[in-house]
């Protein structure tokens, strides 16, 4: 009994598997700008933020870090559609990666404010800066070069995790690996390609990261 | 037509988050041995072993977690069984988890300081004596945090099997949504369960941590 791998339908999918790639890359960017953008919210909400507020974001935090990311996807794809809230397979696969990541990169860059030493803030309050200044510009910019390798890492967990969006039938790299499988009968075969070709979007996001890494943060001797 | 109550959702639901518990537990003491022999593998004097095993990590890690559970899906049958779910599932929960706990604790043995090394060799105790006696003791302490930290990962993780056809908290979700008509309701107290079964582990974790950073402060 000898089966024999075969690759041969790689040029007819192709198209397929590209449209897939646009898609998985669509859903990471989004994702990783509005998703960065919601835990820097988040992080200020929590350390700096009002009172009232501060539980709220921790509920959040911790009901997102606690509940697999399917379920999530299902919950804002099938269920809030009940409470009226419509949304294609595209829009709620997106805030499902931006509600996701924005829990995770909260409690990143909030690790990265709280070890901020304390005489950074007064020192920013007696240059006659605002909360929000101080904030802006003492407190976040080195905060961020301080976690961006975790920040970093955790895009590429996210991204990985992307795959699951295809269960809610967002045409992503995972879905057309899907279609194409159930057309050619090689799933096996099909399933090794889309995962390679995960493993080389991951080395690649890896690569931008750390290149966006050098180009927000240019190497500063003093920072620390 | 049949009327759920919400007792009869909650109890299908707890029901089969058992399958979720118990998948959650192989996965785990199945991935802590073979991630203990990659670690073993990737730490390894012999560049060709400590390759493979750093290839081994950067695959694992590197691919969705989904895509490893449909290769050994399809992978397993190709070799002529018919897979059970169960199977499938388990064997590549196992490896995945083995990959990150090798990494995990490749971090705390390599922070062992080196005269802890050369101490015990210079007992003229083996490669595995030192590992057993000198190294692990102490390396496996401080890494109880994180290990128990990633034990949600590993719970979360079991959710994608439910993809492959293995009834799990999550597949259930769906069977009952789909009974009920009530996704909203039916998803909201699977998320809750998730949180039930992750919720204690995360803050053990944080509070492990804070127990050694105390403990470590003066030295």
């Amino acid at each position: 009994m000898g089966y024999r791998l075969d690759f041969g339908w790689i040029p007819q999918y192709w198209p397929v598997l590209v449209s897939g790639i646009g898609v998985t890359i669509y859903l990471i960017a989004a994702g990783a700008a509005a998703g960065c953008l919601l835990g820097m919210v988040c992080a200020w909400t929590r350390a700096l933020g009002p009172a009232w507020a501060r539980p709220v974001v921790v509920a959040y935090v911790e009901m997102i870090r606690n509940t697999p990311f399917m379920v999530q996807l299902f919950f804002i794809f099938f269920g809030l559609p009940s409470l009226g809230l419509q949304m294609t397979e595209l829009q709620a696969a997106t805030l499902a990666m931006i509600v996701n990541l924005g829990a995770y990169s909260c409690e990143i860059i909030r690790a990265g404010i709280e070890v901020t030493p304390r005489g950074q803030f007064e020192a920013g309050a007696s240059l006659a800066m605002s909360r929000f200044q101080t904030f802006r510009y003492v407190v976040l910019v080195p905060a961020l070069q301080r976690i961006w390798p975790a920040l970093s890492s955790q895009i590429v967990i996210v991204m990985l995790g992307s795959a699951v969006v295809s269960q809610i039938a967002a045409e992503d790299l995972s879905y057309a690996a899907n279609f194409i499988q159930s057309r050619n009968f090689r799933a096996f075969e099909t399933y090794i390609v889309s995962t390679l070709i995960y493993l080389l979007l991951a080395i690649l996001l890896r690569q931008v990261l750390a290149w966006v890494g050098r180009a927000l943060f240019p190497k500063r001797r003093s920072a620390r | 037509m049949i009327e759920f109550t919400f007792w009869d959702i909650l109890r299908n639901l707890l029901l089969a988050a058992r399958w979720t518990v118990l998948l959650s537990l192989v996965s785990f003491a199945g991935g802590s041995i073979v991630g203990l022999i990659v670690m073993f593998m990737r730490i390894s004097p012999n560049k060709a072993v400590a390759t493979i095993a750093k290839g081994y990590i950067e695959l694992f890690q590197g691919t969705p977690l989904l895509m490893q559970l449909f290769l050994a899906f399809f992978g397993i049958a190709l070799l002529g069984f018919t897979v059970p779910a169960w199977l499938a599932t388990g064997l590549a929960l196992i490896l995945w988890t083995a990959a990150f706990l090798a990494e995990i604790w490749r971090g705390y043995v390599e922070a062992i300081a080196k005269g802890q090394w050369e101490a015990s060799a210079s007992l003229g105790m083996g490669r595995l004596q030192q590992m057993r006696y000198v190294i692990l003791p102490q390396a496996m302490r401080i890494a109880v945090p994180p290990t128990v930290g990633f034990s949600v990962q590993v719970v979360k993780g079991t959710a994608l099997t439910s993809i492959i056809g293995f009834v799990e908290l999550t597949k259930a979700g769906t069977a009952v949504t789909n009974a009920t008509f009530q996704p909203f309701l039916v998803y909201g107290l699977v998320a809750l369960i998730y949180f039930a079964l992750c919720w204690p582990l995360s803050k053990s974790s944080q509070i492990l941590e804070r127990k050694l950073n105390v403990a470590h402060k003066n030295h």
